[in-house]
C-alpha cells in the first residue's frame, strides 16, 4: 500500500484526514512493514466506511486488515443511531458472529502424546466438519426459534454443556433482543441440520499447547501456564448467518437511495438504525449471534465427549468465547461523554479493558481474553483487552493472521498430502475431509500472525498474554 | 467461446462465466462456482432441481441465481454439474442437475457461503460475448 497518503501518528498508527465525502478520519493500526504489505483495497474500503452517515470519531482498521466486502476485514466503526447512524450487513459480514472459543483441559503434553492419534481420530469422528456435513441435532420450527432466542443458554438447557460455561461467553451466552421472526424461512432451512457443525474454509478445532507466557499476572487470572493443553474452536453461525447476510445485503443495497444514502460501493449496503430495515436486520443479526453461540456450545459438548472417550481425566472448562463479526450496542466514552453506539466489528475482536461491567468477574481486573487464531499449523495467541484501547478503537483488536495469498495460488504451490505429512513430521496432526481444502489453507498462504499480534500489542489495542502451538487440528 | 474461469481475490475467489448469450454466461458462472467446491467432472448430473428468481437488473439477478444455488446445495446436500438457464428480462428460470455430496469421491474443498457484489459484473464484450462474474465468499 502507498503510505504517502497517510500521516504517521506513531510507529503503529496511520491516519488519513477527512477528504471528499469522508465525515471522519480513517485510522489503521499496524507496523510500517504490515502497512506496506497491505492491499490497496484496504485504503479504499477504510476511507469509504468513513463516508457513512452517523459514524463517530473515525473508521478504523486493525493490523490484520485485508480486502473485505464493503468494510475491510479487520474494520471497526461505531455509529450513533440518533445522528442518522447506520447498520451495515457488509460491516458485520456473511459469517455473522464467527468467533473463537478456547477451553482448558487440565492436561499436559505427557498426557496427550501417547494417545494423540486416537484423540485426533475421535475428535474428527465426533465433530462434523467440511462440505455437506450435518449435525446430530435436527431442529423443528419452534426449536429453531428457541435456539435463535436463547443462544448458548438454549444449548445448555438442552444438555449441551454446563451452566458454568455461560459466564465465560460474551453476553453470557445469549444476545439480547434477538428477533427470530425477522429470520427468513430460507435462513432457517439452511440451519436445520447444521447446528453443531464446524463448516469449512478457515474453520477448525485445534488442540494446542501453551508455549510461552508474556504476562504472568494476566495469565494467572486466565488460569494459564506454560505447558498447559488447550482446545480452540473457530466457527460461526453457519448457513443461517450466511443467508441473513445475503438477503439483507440485497435489501439494504436496493433501499439505500430511499434513505438518501449514497453508496460508494454496493457492498457497503446499509440502512439507518432507526428504520424498519435497520431494526429488522439488527433483530435477525442478533438471532444469528445466538446461532453461532449455540453452535460453538454444541461443538464444545462434542469435544468433551471425545476427550472423555480418550482421556477421561480431562476437565474441559471454558476459558472464553469471543465473536469477531458483529454489530453491538455498547457504551463508550467519546471526548469525555458517555455515549451509546452501534459498534461494527468485521474481522475484529472485542477487547474490553479492565473494569468493564460486561466482563466476567474473574477477568474484570485484567481485561477480557482476546483469542487470536493463527493459520493451520502455526501459532495462536491469547491477548488481554487493555485500558488505553478505549481511546483507540472502541475496545477492539485484531482477529487473526489474514491471508497473504489467494486460494488458487495456494493450491498451485502446495499439495494437501505433502502438507499433512510435513506437519506430521513437526508433530502436528491434521484431520480433514479434503486434501485440497488443506492446500488452500496452507500455513504459508497466511501472513505471520506473530507480526500482527506484536503490532496490536505495540499499538495499545491489547496486551500479549500467551502464545499457543498446535498439536492437532480438525479442518473443516 | 463458452467457458468459465476463476479470478483472484484476496481472501476468497472470483467466478466468471463467458457465453454467446446471457443465459450461457450464467450457466458457466454456476459451473465456475461448482469448481470452487470440487472438480465439476466428478459430479454426475442425475437429480434435477428447478430454480427461479427475479431481480431489478442482470447483476442482481446473477448474484440471486448463484445464491439460490448455494441455498439448494446446502439444504439438499447436493453438488451440481449441469445447468440450463432461461432469462427473460428480470426473470430467470433454470434447472440444475447434480447428485448428493460424496465426500470420498468428490473431495469437496470448501463450502461457498454466498455470492457477493464484489467485482459483480454482467456485460456484453466488444466481441459480442456475454460475461457474468462476481466474487464468492468461502
Amino acid at each position: 500500500m502507498d503510505l504517502s497518503r497517510f500521516s504517521k501518528v506513531s510507529d503503529y498508527e496511520w491516519r488519513v484526514e477527512p477528504r471528499g465525502k469522508m465525515r471522519v478520519p480513517a485510522v489503521i493500526f499496524a507496523s510500517e512493514a504490515l502497512m506496506r504489505d497491505m492491499d490497496e483495497k484496504v485504503y479504499e474500503q477504510v476511507t469509504n466506511v468513513a463516508t457513512l452517515p452517523g459514524i463517530i470519531k473515525a473508521s478504523y482498521a486493525m493490523p490484520d486488515a485485508h480486502w473485505g466486502y464493503g468494510f475491510p476485514i479487520g474494520g471497526v466503526a461505531a455509529f450513533d443511531a440518533d445522528q442518522g447512524g447506520v447498520v451495515s450487513a457488509g460491516g458485520v459480514g456473511f459469517d455473522i458472529s464467527c468467533g473463537v472459543r478456547t477451553l482448558h483441559t487440565g492436561l499436559t503434553l505427557d498426557d496427550i502424546e501417547p494417545v494423540k492419534q486416537r484423540l485426533a481420530d475421535t475428535l474428527f469422528a465426533r465433530v462434523p466438519a467440511g462440505v455437506g456435513s450435518t449435525g446430530r441435532i435436527h431442529l423443528s420450527a419452534p426449536e429453531m426459534d428457541a435456539m435463535l432466542k436463547g443462544g448458548a443458554q438454549w444449548a445448555v438447557k438442552q444438555g449441551y454443556g454446563e451452566a458454568a460455561d455461560l459466564a465465560r461467553i460474551e453476553e453470557n451466552g445469549c444476545m439480547a433482543d434477538a428477533a427470530p421472526h425477522e429470520v427468513s424461512d430460507f435462513a432457517k432451512r439452511r440451519q436445520r441440520d447444521e447446528v453443531g457443525t464446524l463448516g469449512s474454509g478457515n474453520h477448525y478445532l485445534e488442540v494446542q499447547r501453551v508455549l510461552e507466557i508474556f504476562d504472568a499476572r494476566i495469565a494467572q487470572a486466565y488460569g494459564l501456564k506454560v505447558g498447559d493443553i488447550l482446545v480452540s474452536i473457530h466457527c460461526g453461525s453457519r448457513g443461517l448467518g450466511h443467508q441473513i447476510g445475503t438477503e439483507f445485503l440485497k435489501r439494504m443495497a436496493l433501499s439505500a437511495k430511499d434513505y438518501g444514502i449514497q453508496l460508494p460501493d454496493r457492498e457497503l449496503a446499509c440502512a439507518p438504525i432507526h428504520s424498519d430495515i435497520g431494526r429488522q436486520y439488527l433483530g435477525a443479526m442478533r438471532a444469528a449471534i445466538n446461532c453461532a453461540l449455540a453452535n460453538r456450545q454444541v461443538i464444545t459438548h462434542l469435544t468433551r465427549e471425545a476427550f472423555a472417550a480418550v482421556l477421561p481425566q480431562a476437565q474441559l472448562d471454558l476459558l472464553y468465547d469471543v465473536s469477531h463479526n458483529t454489530c453491538k450496542l455498547e457504551t463508550h466514552m467519546v471526548d469525555g461523554v458517555q455515549r451509546s453506539l452501534f459498534v461494527h466489528r468485521k474481522g475484529a475482536t472485542r477487547a474490553f479493558g479492565p473494569g468493564r461491567s460486561d466482563l466476567p468477574e474473574q477477568y474484570r481486573h485484567v481485561g477480557q481474553p482476546v483469542l487470536i487464531g493463527g493459520s493451520m499449523g502455526t501459532a495462536s495467541y491469547i491477548l488481554a483487552g487493555c485500558e488505553e484501547n478505549e481511546s483507540h478503537a472502541f475496545g477492539s483488536a485484531c482477529h487473526g493472521a489474514g491471508r497473504a495469498m489467494s486460494r488458487t495460488q495456494a493450491t498451485k504451490r502446495w499439495r494437501g498430502r505433502e502438507l499433512v505429512d510435513d506437519l506430521a513430521r513437526h508433530g502436528i496432526l491434521i484431520r480433514s475431509p479434503s486434501l485440497r481444502g488443506v492446500a488452500e489453507e496452507a500455513p504459508g498462504a497466511y501472513k505471520d500472525v506473530s507480526e500482527v499480534v506484536d503490532a496490536a500489542d505495540h499499538a495499545g489495542l491489547a496486551r500479549k498474554v500467551a502464545k499457543l502451538a498446535p498439536l492437532l487440528c480438525i479442518k473443516g | 467461446m463458452t467457458h468459465w474461469e476463476h479470478f483472484t481475490h484476496g481472501a476468497d475467489i472470483g467466478v466468471r462465466g463467458i457465453g454467446s448469450t446471457l443465459s450461457e454466461a450464467f450457466e458457466q458462472a454456476a459451473l465456475a462456482m461448482t469448481a470452487v467446491i470440487c472438480a465439476p467432472a466428478l459430479v454426475q448430473a442425475k437429480e434435477p432441481v428447478a430454480v427461479t428468481c427475479d431481480a431489478p437488473d442482470a447483476e442482481y439477478l446473477l448474484a440471486d441465481w448463484l445464491n439460490r444455488l448455494v441455498f439448494e446445495m446446502a439444504t439438499r446436500h447436493l453438488l451440481f454439474s449441469r445447468y440450463q438457464v432461461t432469462i427473460q428480462g428480470e426473470h430467470l428460470t433454470a434447472t440444475a442437475w447434480g447428485e448428493p455430496v460424496d465426500v470420498a469421491r468428490h473431495q469437496p474443498a470448501v463450502e461457498v457461503k454466498g455470492a457477493t457484489y464484489t467485482e459483480l459484473r454482467v456485460a456484453q464484450t466488444e466481441t459480442g460475448e456475454w460475461l457474468a462474474q462476481c466474487v464468492v465468499d468461502v
